[in-house]
Order: structure tokens, then sequence, then C-alpha cells
């Protein structure tokens, strides 16, 4: 439950959708755009997208990441065929993704590789570099906040090149933005009335279908049309109760680099179907420090301890249950970590850490009993793999949930060691870290 | 009750309307009001929105049970517990806002914690918004609560009894703790209670994006508070909250000292972006990261530790300072309560089965609502005081308690050949016992016989209620084609008229000072017999508007009360027990009598069949 990425192309289809009704009629955008997954993909969208062979065409990657022309991957000015030829020369293929660049458009940081997968593929709009602008919304704690400039680009965000924006309270109507402020100096003529409507348009969509955020960079505004290139959203996904007709069927990918594991995905089902909350995020699935921590705040202060504790190449996930998950719920759960860890063997073996604060209402011993069904099922492959569990819990029924699990312990023959809220939450961290052997190939 | 400083969320007197059919929570909070030693259970009310109008939560108090009341309305439960300025909201995700939206609108409401985690990012901004305007605190959503120790506690704040002990939270000590992570306020409770003499309040404002209040407006109360001496953050990556604490730090409208911590300088060392477990800590450009925020705290003068490992040594060692400058002064220790055993971790409280509060026989003296039956006895209370005891649980003036002897007089029989009478005649000449003649002629009241007292008071009094005159009354039931309950008799007439009701009616008229309903219901009748004139208001339609204008009369009653005392089906007991005095003495007449086995003869009956239609 956050603000979470959207694709390029179903921002675009939500305007599309929207724009015409949000504006009573006055604006008719057609984002014509396709996304697809293959060069024949594209070859099959055409029979419903007569421009594809009409127009000149660019391509992009549509995986959530930006600065795609300074990484050399949007290939623009293309006729149909060639489209279909680079997609399929780029689909599957491994490419590092870098958001710095010295100013001779050398990347500037490690970068971040991933897989390329979704393409969005659109008409070529021709226009000056001085119709280019750029447009956001965005919101903070008292209000939303619309920015304009009339240099769009690329490095408008961090320029803030004549970057003008205006504060709109909450509850404020679209009509009521004050777009002189915002826009005074910057358009003038036949555009300037356009972008107005435009503008509000946009307000509305933003306001009405819960966007966290929506940038429009550039957007083209000549005398004759305005036309979004490229487009950025975030959707506020936990009113998707509230949006599910709006929104219609809508896909929250992952962040580029981390496609989401069938682990993950399994995970992710669970904690949809449930009122407790069950998140998992494989970081390294050869990592030797797996954790299973209870709770979103204790959850990332176990994480940030293995990291200061210096084995952040080691730290295998980041996940969380809370919210007084079932037994059956913490079972799955723990089953899903300790398949993973057991998947691959290491000399000197893999720690575990079942951690948590002090609980406040989710019970302890219920939880644990869900953990000990998933430890007598795995205990063999545990054992093989020489994995050592460190437990550091408190809450509700917790002497009775240690006192389980040290008989778990004990009758399935399984290296752990049990504390309760008499240690330090996070010494429990290094003294699972410090059973690793140091130096391992 | 004195008003609470502004900076006072919760003291020893606050009371809470928990929104939720949350026992748990409620019982928590009810173990550590116990272990504060609180007189008062802090829960004033639990509102089930989709339960009865009314209703009861049993939960303990110490060792005794007691009932909260339930209801299922906010504005009910604010009507009827003004006294109580928090609401806990555990409403769903989905209907979060618009419950949060009419407590902060409620007058008498000035602190809502919002337990939700999910509410939409623009629904909680409108709540921040509309707080702003009302001049209210949210606290949430996504969050456990807040704990005032020794005082007050939100929900589940403070966990388990087990935790409330070690944690030393039954007390006050001096620090002031606010964290984002609700989870954590237990573990930071603890923390604080190991390295100082412990928590005095400690909040958690929730995970989200958008927080209801903020670290900051915590700990301007907390500065504020002259009985805190120092103060406890733990932060989070994402969002910029921790710069306005800084900012404070540096312009001093905070000067005590602050021990701080962001959590999740993880974040740096991940290859790609993480959603955390909290919506709101997401990373939006470099100065949310964990480490520019501590080294910006610290910069401001807070006491921030190198890693979460070394937080409670950080706040043992402000706490030392304090103590050496004399700020802070120990004082003995109070004894640590001692809780009942069925309290302890493994064992259950178990709840009774079965309630009771009219009567109680488990003591040494028999007690009728609470009245011991020497005293019912010595004092002369008549049967009419005693009914008020068992049925209404009080003590009503004396003219209330006259007119129930008057109306078991008066509808105590009526002749043999009603069907209660007809019934317990028949069952005793079929050589029965007394109780089953009772029992078969109880069992014709209903809606034609007898039992039309409730259905009168409540039609009669609705109307009046209404303002309805009694034409729009009568010409409405006729639309509805329904009678009028309470009017209407087989013999009786204008010309023939029913000695009872002019009885009931000059009573009523030498001894009640107002007669609202009844002057209605007459008024009714000269409509209705102009009509037919047995259309007249019969004995059931008079006592049943006459109980009406008495109890209203009495002001014992809210008008809700009243409504429950009629939806219950109190009136028809009236003439339930009236009747069987007389049904009694039927059974014993026809014992006396030595009547046969009573059979109806043939030549009363006529026989019509269907004809016979096989073939011939």
């Amino acid at each position: 439950m956050a603000q979470k990425a959207i694709r390029e192309y179903d921002a675009k289809k939500l305007l599309e959708r929207h724009l015409r009704r949000c504006s009573g009629g006055r604006i008719g955008y057609e984002g014509r755009s396709v996304l697809v997954t293959s060069g024949l993909g594209l070859e099959e969208s055409a029979d419903d997208n007569s421009w594809l062979k009409t127009s000149r065409l660019v391509v992009k990657p549509d995986q959530l990441f930006g600065k795609r022309g300074k990484n050399g991957l949007v290939f623009a000015d293309v006729g149909f065929e060639e489209a279909v030829a680079w997609i399929d020369g780029h689909l599957g293929r491994e490419v590092a993704i870098h958001r710095e660049f010295d100013p001779q458009g050398n990347p500037a940081d490690a970068g971040v590789t991933g897989t390329l997968t979704h393409f969005i593929v659109e008409p070529l709009v021709a226009h000056a570099p001085d119709q280019e602008y750029y447009l956001a919304f965005t919101g903070h704690r008292r209000g939303d906040m619309v920015l304009f400039s009339k240099a769009g680009g690329v490095e408008v965000e961090s320029t803030k090149n004549g970057l003008t924006s205006i504060d709109v309270p909450i509850g404020a109507d679209a009509d009521t933005l004050d777009l002189k402020t915002l826009l005074s100096g910057q358009v003038e003529g036949v555009a300037l009335k356009a972008l107005v409507e435009l503008l509000r348009a946009c307000f509305a969509c933003y306001v009405e279908l819960h966007f966290g955020f929506l940038e429009f960079n550039p957007l083209v505004v000549t005398d004759r049309e305005i036309i979004p290139v490229d487009v950025k959203a975030r959707l506020d996904d936990s009113a998707a109760f509230l949006c599910e007709e709006l929104w219609g069927p809508l896909d929250f990918p992952p962040p580029f680099g981390r496609a989401r594991t069938k682990e993950e995905a399994y995970i992710e089902a669970l904690d949809e179907r449930s009122g407790a909350s069950l998140k998992l995020t494989i970081l390294n699935p050869r990592g030797r420090v797996w954790t299973m921590v209870a709770g979103g705040g204790a959850s990332v202060i176990y994480a940030d301890t293995v990291v200061d504790l210096g084995y952040m190449d080691e730290l295998a996930d980041y996940g969380e249950y809370s919210g007084d998950p079932s037994t059956a719920e913490t079972r799955e759960y723990a089953r899903t970590i300790l398949d993973l860890m057991t998947r691959e063997r290491v000399e000197g073996g893999k720690v575990l850490i079942i951690g948590g604060g002090i609980a406040n209402f989710t019970d302890v011993a219920t939880t644990f009993e869900g953990i000990i069904e998933a430890l007598e099922e795995y205990a063999a492959r545990l054992k093989e793999n020489n994995i050592r569990i460190y437990v550091r819990r408190g809450g509700p029924n917790y002497v009775q949930g240690l006192a389980r699990m040290r008989e778990a312990a004990e009758r399935l023959g399984l290296d752990m060691q049990i504390h309760g809220p008499e240690m330090h939450m996070t010494a429990v961290v290094k003294e699972a870290l410090d059973s690793l052997p140091k130096e391992v190939d | 009750m004195a008003a609470r400083p502004d900076y006072t969320l919760f003291d020893r007197d606050t009371t809470a309307i928990i929104f939720g059919n949350q026992q748990r929570a409620a019982q928590r909070m009810l173990d550590f009001d116990y272990l504060s030693g609180r007189k008062m259970p802090s829960v004033a009310c639990v509102v089930d929105p989709s339960g009865p109008r009314r209703g009861n939560m049993q939960v303990f108090f110490g060792r005794k049970e007691i009932l909260l009341p339930m209801c299922n309305s906010l504005a009910q439960a604010a009507r009827d517990h003004p006294e109580s300025d928090v609401v806990i909201n555990f409403a769903s995700f989905r209907s979060a806002h618009d419950v949060s939206v009419e407590a902060l609108q409620t007058p008498t409401v000035r602190t809502l914690a919002i337990i939700a985690e999910g509410v939409p990012e623009r629904q909680t901004r409108q709540l921040i918004a509309l707080k702003d305007v009302l001049g209210k605190w949210i606290i949430g959503p996504a969050t456990v609560g807040a704990i005032a120790a020794g005082a007050f506690k939100i929900g589940n704040a403070g966990g388990a009894i087990s935790n409330l002990l070690m944690s030393k939270l039954y007390r006050a000590g001096s620090v002031g703790c606010v964290s984002k992570s609700g989870g954590m306020l237990n573990e930071m409770a603890h923390m604080i209670s190991l390295n100082s003499n412990g928590l005095l309040e400690g909040v958690a404002t929730g995970g989200d994006t958008y927080p209801g209040s903020t670290l900051l407006e915590h700990l301007l109360r907390y500065e504020a508070n002259p009985e805190i001496k120092f103060m406890v953050v733990l932060g989070e990556v994402g969002g910029s909250e921790e710069y306005a604490i800084a900012d404070a730090l540096r312009r001093g409208t905070l000067t005590k000292p602050v021990v701080a911590w962001v959590t999740g300088t993880c974040l740096k060392a991940f290859p790609s972006e993480v959603q955390f477990g909290h919506a709101g800590a997401m990373v939006k450009g470099a100065s949310e990261t964990a480490d520019a925020k501590n080294t910006a705290l610290r910069e401001a003068g807070a006491v921030v530790p190198d890693s979460y490992n070394d937080f409670g040594e950080k706040i043992r060692a402000v706490y030392d300072d304090l103590k050496r400058r004399g700020d802070i002064v120990e004082g003995p220790e109070p004894p640590v309560p001692v809780m009942p055993a069925e309290y302890l971790p493994g064992t259950m409280r178990k709840p009774t089965n079965v309630t009771c509060t009219i009567s109680d026989d488990s003591g040494e003296e028999l007690l009728y609502a609470g009245v011991p039956i020497s005293t019912v006895i010595n004092e002369g209370y008549t049967l009419g005081e005693v009914i008020c005891l068992l049925w209404f649980k009080k003590r009503l003036p004396r003219y209330a308690a006259d007119f129930l002897d008057l109306a078991l007089k008066i509808t105590a029989d009526h002749g043999p050949c009603v069907s209660a009478a007809h019934n317990a005649i028949v069952t005793a000449r079929a050589g029965k016992d007394l109780t089953a003649a009772v029992a078969s002629g109880v069992l014709t009241i209903g809606p034609r016989f007898g039992g039309a007292l409730d259905g009168a008071a409540r039609r009669f009094k609705e109307a009046l209620d209404r303002g309805l005159s009694p034409r729009q009354f009568v010409d409405e039931m006729k639309e509805k084609g329904e009678n009028i309950p309470g009017i209407g008799h087989m013999i009786k007439s204008v010309q023939n008229p029913d000695m009872r009701v002019t009885l009931l009616k000059e009573w009523a008229a030498a001894n009640l000072p107002k007669h609202d309903l009844l002057d209605f219901a007459l008024e009714v009748e000269k409509l209705t017999t102009a009509k037919k004139n047995t259309l007249i208001l019969n004995v059931d339609g008079c006592l049943g508007v006459l109980f009406v204008d008495i109890l209203l009369s009495t002001g014992a009653y809210t008008v809700e009360e009243f409504d429950e005392v009629i939806d219950i089906g109190t009136l028809n007991g009236i003439f339930v027990l009236g009747r069987t005095i007389g049904m009694i003495g039927h059974f014993l007449d026809q014992k006396r009598l030595g009547t046969g086995l009573y059979r109806h003869p043939t030549a009363d009956v006529l026989y019509m069949l269907p004809r016979d239609s096989r073939p011939a």
C-alpha cells in the first residue's frame, strides 16, 4: 500500500480514457500508443492501429526507468519494419540503466541491470525544441503542486530551469487553479488557451484517479495540438478500492532490475488476500543472511544492522510480517523463505534471523506455531545446509511462543538460539553474523 | 472535569469511544487501566456499526466482570458520552475516512486515532485539512496509537500485560517518545525503561506518507509539558519530517534534549528500489535518505547514535546527565501492581455465560436492583414498586408504582369467555395442573388479545412525536390499511362504555399533572367512534398510552431508553402479569367445581367439507 509507478503506456491510456470527461468534452487526447513484448506483438497490433504503418514511429522500453535517451534506448523516426526489428533485437537483452551522467554524456553511476521486456511504440511528434514544455502534478501534506516550465527536456527536474509552481489546497476545484501565475509570460497566443484547458483537465484527472505523481516531460505544445510525449506517473494503490472502474485493468510492475520472482509473487498474493501484512523482496538469492522479521518498522532496523555490520552483500532478503497473521499465513511465509535458503549449499552454512520487536497485538505463540510447522517440514534440509537460526521476539504470549520454539529446536535437532525481549532487539543480528565464517569463495 | 492543557491529549480521566467491535483492544485498555490504578475504565463505549442499536460488551476490569455499553452509531455514542474526547477508529481502510470525518466533526471529540493501514493518501490529506480547520488531533492512519504511562492508552498500544509490567508503563516517567512505526513503540518504551525512569508519553504517528500528526507536532507538545524532561524520536527513511525537527532545534522552539535515530540506513546498499513495509518509507531524492536526516539532526543538536544498537546508551547518557544536573529527581519506585493470577500468560480469563443485572442472590441478602429484600419489606414497598425494581431497575415515583398496582387490578380478569381464561378452563378440565392451565392461557395473549399495549403505545407516541394531528394519524393508518392498536372492542361501545377505561381516565385526571398521549388518543377516539361506535379506546390502548405518559413524566428516562422499554415488550408484561391472577383463579375454580373434560358441542360447529371428488 503506497504510491506505485505505472507504465507510461498505462498512464497515457488513463489520460485517453478520462481527459475528455474531465474537460467537459473539450479535450480529445487520442493517446496513440501500443505496448508490446515482441516484434510479433507489434505486427499484431497493426490491425487495430493503422497509424503504426502510416506514421514515422518512436520505440522506447516501458519499464519504469527514465533517462531512456541518454541510456541509448530511444529509437526514433523509424518505419514499422525497423521498429519490429529493433524490438526483437532488444527484447530479452540485459542492459545497465544509469541515472547520473557527466557533462559529456557518459554514465556517472554503477547503474541498475535488468532485462528489457516491454516496449511502447508511438507516432513521432515532429516539433521544434522550443515547443517542449515541462508539466507536473505532485502532492504534499497540505495540498498539491502544479509545476510548469517553458524549458522542457530531460534536465528540467535537476536544473529547475525556469520552473514555476503553484500550490493548490486540498479539495480545491480544478477551475480555481491560479494558472495565470503558473503560465505568466511563458506561453502566449493560441497555445495558451488550449494549455489552460489541458492543465485543468489533467489536474482533475490527477485528483480523481488518485495519482501520487504525474509528469509530462516534455509536453509538446504547437499551434495545432498538445501532445504528452513522455509521461511518468505513480498511482496511490491504496485507492484501488475507490478506482476499480476508473483505472480498469492495471499492472503495477516491479521496479526495473528486479523482476518479481515466483516467491515474491506468491507472498504478494498472500498479502492481498490477508488483513495482515506479508512482504518479501529477494535482494540476493545467494546471500547467506536471511531474515524473517515481524513489523514494518523493526524489519528496516534489522536490515540496517546487517548492513552496518558489513554484510550488505550477504543480505538475501527484505521482508516483514505484521498485523497478527494467522498460523497458516505465517507458515506459508516461513516455508517460502526456508525453501529459498535451502536451495544451494554453501561452505560454512547460512543464518536465518527470526527477529522482531515487542509486538502490540500480533500473537507470538500463534505466529511462531506457523513458523514451527514450516521448520518441521524443512528440518532435514535445514540441517543439510548447515543453517543456524537466531530468534528474538517479544509481545503477547511470547513466553509460550519462545518455549514452543525451544521445544521444536530440541525435537528437530536444529541449531537455534532463542531470545526474548531481555536481549536488545538487534543484538541477535551480531550473534548470527558472528557465526558465519569470514571468508567464503 | 478540569480542562486538559493543550499539551495533554490523555490523562487519568480520559475516556474513549472505540469504533469497531474490538473486544480484545477494549480488554487490553481495561487491563492497562487496572494496572495503572484508574478508578474508571478508559473505554466509555464501543460502537459496532453492524450491531444492534443497543448492547453490551462483557469485559474484565481487574477481577470484576463489567459491561461496556455498545451502540451502532458514533453519533449515539457521542451523545451518550459527551465527556469522552477520544475516538479510536478501527474501521477498515474502506470506511476509515468517512468514520473519521464524522468523528472530527463531533464537537465533543478532540483526538482521533485511525488504526487502518491503506487509507488512500488523498483521503488522509482531506482529513488533515479538516482537523486543521477544527483544531483537533489525528494520530495515524496505519498506527497502533499512543500510550500515556499510568494514565491512558489507545487500543493495542503497549501490548500485552507482561510488556506493560516489564516496561513499567503503569506509572509515569520523564520521557516523551514519538515514533513513526507502531510496532516499534513498545520496543522503544522498553528501551527507554531500561535506560531511564521510563516513558511519560509515547505516540506512533504511523507508517503512511501523510500522517495525521507529525513527529514534530508531538515533540512540541512534549516541549510544553513540564513533566517531560527529554524526548526520544525514532524517524524513518522517506519524507522530510526530521528536517522540521532539526529546524525547531536550531530555532530554539525545542529546547529539551532530543535523542533521535532515523532508520533505513540500509537502503543505500540495495541494488534497486525496495518498498519497505511502510508506505511512507520511500525516498524521493537524496535529502530523504536516513543518513542525510541523521546528519541533519546531529548538526542541529540532537543526540544521534551511530546505529540503532547504541540508541539505548545515548538515552541513558542524556538521562544520567539530566539527573546529575538535578533536572530529574528519581522518586521512590511505586510497588509493581499485582495482577490477579488469571491474568498471567497461559491462563485464561473465562467470561461468564450469563449476565444478570436485576437481582442478586449471591450475597448475604437477596437484592432487587441493589435494594435488600429487608428494605423492600420493612419500608413497605408496594407490589408496583417491586415491579419497578425488577422491570425497570430503578425506583420510580410513587404515582408510577400506584399506576402499576391499578393496572394489575384492572387487568386481573375479564370473565371466563375471553381466550386466556377459556384456554385455562379447558386445560384445567383436561386434568392438567396449574402451570399447564396458566401456560395455555398465557399463550393466547398477543396482537389480537391483550397484547396491544406495546403497539398502542408505539403507534400513538410515534404519531405525537411526528406532530401528526389526530385526523392525519387516522387517515395515515387507513391508507396503510392497518387497524389502530388499542382502538376497538368486540362488545363495548360509546353507548356501553368500558368501566375499566373510565376508571383509568379518572385516575389519570386525578393523579397525573399532564397526560398528552392520553389526550391525543381520546381525540383519535372521537374520530374513530364517529365512524363506528365500537371503535373506542379500549383498555389495552388506554393502559399503553397512560404508561407512556407516566414514564415520560418521571423524567427517569431519555427518549432512547424509553424506546427501548417499548421495543423489548415491557408493556405487554402488565397484561400478562395481571391476567395471570385471573387464570389461576379460573383454574382453582374449575378444580373446586370438579368439572370434567370439556368437549365442544358438535351442534356448535358448522361442518363444511369439500365434496368427495373421486370419480363415482
